[in-house]
């Protein structure tokens, strides 16, 4: 294989990754469609779900494209199977309660924002165009996880209790956010991607802060789960990706 | 036999026309969305259009609208293209555009030129009264790129553009 062709080889590897990442938190946060706490947030995290899939849908037509194999976004998303997806373990997590939702939106659209704003420098054309978009998006979702954040945690003893249960249930995850492989080393080095690990100074800086001023205690830093982008996730993901699939499989080729 | 010129101004005349599917007050130029309408070498005609949001919804409609406004008038040989860079900016918006969305009952929205962030933290006025003293009641509204207030004079919630 050349080195042109193994570059674009993983280069679609990474566009599925970040896809794959926008894609299944935009199905969780579908979950929460007529049944979120008020009325505004029914629709604030829509519209986040939607910006989110937006994204995605851009990110996996060209990861289709790079691969040459002829999958389109909708064969990405509806004809993989669970190992065959590459998000990060976060975004499948369930929505648990409203405090878990807005912990795992804090701690991940504080990560998107930095990677967004990063890769608009990409050498990828598709790549940088879609960081350009989506950095600004982005950061209003990053503003609504601070302010539902600030509101939560330095609130009642029930919701600083929630806040704080779903912090320790969902930090052990924010460490997989930043690893780095041979994929995003050779990928980095060719300025197509961003390495994760150069984003967690600015993300920990805007995340601690937060949590500080949220009255939040930050967790133990001992284990991290890991696996999502080899494809190992948890159980979780296969019941998602069974809602968001079964019309797709049960009517190939189905059209209205 | 029409030139490439004449045929040209008129799918400019015709698209520029072409109302938003979602705020149908204001048409796709005011709105910015419209980038570009030009004639390649060989004479065919490319409208090239930029999504506001990633996932807005509306972009398929309004494709489909600016393909049949053109065909509508029996001109041929005019292709729409989507271009996501330079990233749509509500500061696209045409003063007309701006203008009539107020009148409608949105506030437009603030500039977002060298802020830096797209998330501008002013008032807007109320569309209703003119009052000043209004308060955001969500960043998020009824479409990707409005946002819901209300005026704590008239006491009516509203819809205002988000800077983005």
């Amino acid at each position: 294989m050349s080195v042109a062709a193994a570059a674009t080889e993983q280069t679609w590897v990474y566009a599925l990754r970040l896809g794959d990442d926008a894609l299944v938190l935009a199905q969780r946060l579908g979950e929460w469609s007529a049944s979120a706490p008020e009325l505004e947030e029914d629709m604030a995290l829509s519209n986040i779900a939607l910006d989110l899939l937006g994204q995605a849908r851009t990110l996996l037509t060209r990861a289709g494209e790079l691969e040459g194999a002829g999958r389109d976004e909708d064969a990405l998303a509806y004809l993989r199977n669970e190992r065959e997806f590459l998000n990060v373990l976060l975004v499948e997590q369930d929505n648990g309660d409203f405090a878990q939702t807005i912990v795992r939106q804090l701690l991940f659209s504080a990560y998107q924002h930095e990677l967004y704003g990063a890769l608009r420098a990409s050498t990828d054309p598709v790549l940088a165009g879609v960081a350009g978009k989506a950095v600004k998006e982005v950061a209003y979702h990053r503003d609504h996880a601070l302010t539902w954040t600030l509101r939560l945690g330095d609130g009642t003893d029930e919701s600083r209790a929630r806040m704080q249960r779903a912090l320790e249930r969902l930090w052990p995850y924010a460490g997989e956010l930043f690893e780095a492989d041979a994929l995003t080393d050779r990928l980095a080095a060719d300025g197509v991607a961003v390495d994760p690990a150069a984003l967690r100074p600015a993300w920990e800086a805007f995340v601690l802060d937060a949590l500080a001023r949220a009255t939040l205690t930050l967790p133990q830093d001992d284990w991290h789960p890991t696996g999502g982008r080899a494809g190992r996730h948890e159980e979780a993901l296969g019941l998602l990706l069974a809602e968001l699939q079964h019309v797709h499989r049960s009517h190939p080729g189905a059209t209205w | 036999m029409v030139s490439v010129q004449e045929r040209l101004e008129r799918v400019q005349e015709l698209v520029a026309a072409v109302p938003d599917p979602e705020i149908p007050v204001v048409t796709i130029e005011d709105l910015g969305i419209l980038r570009d309408v030009a004639a390649t070498y060989d004479g065919r005609i490319v409208v090239t259009l930029t999504p506001t949001y990633s996932g807005c919804p509306a972009i398929d409609p309004i494709r489909n609208d600016v393909e049949r406004a053109v065909s509508d008038a029996g001109i041929a040989d005019v292709e729409v293209r989507l271009q996501l860079a330079p990233a749509w900016t509500t500061d696209w918006l045409s003063q007309p555009g701006r203008a009539k969305l107020e009148a409608y009952g949105i506030a437009p929205p603030a500039p977002v030129a060298g802020s830096g962030c797209p998330i501008v933290d002013s008032t807007p006025r109320c569309p209703r009264c003119g009052s000043r003293d209004t308060r955001l009641l969500s960043r998020f509204g009824a479409t990707p790129c409005q946002a819901q207030h209300a005026c704590n004079d008239c006491l009516e919630p509203f819809d205002a553009f988000k800077s983005l």
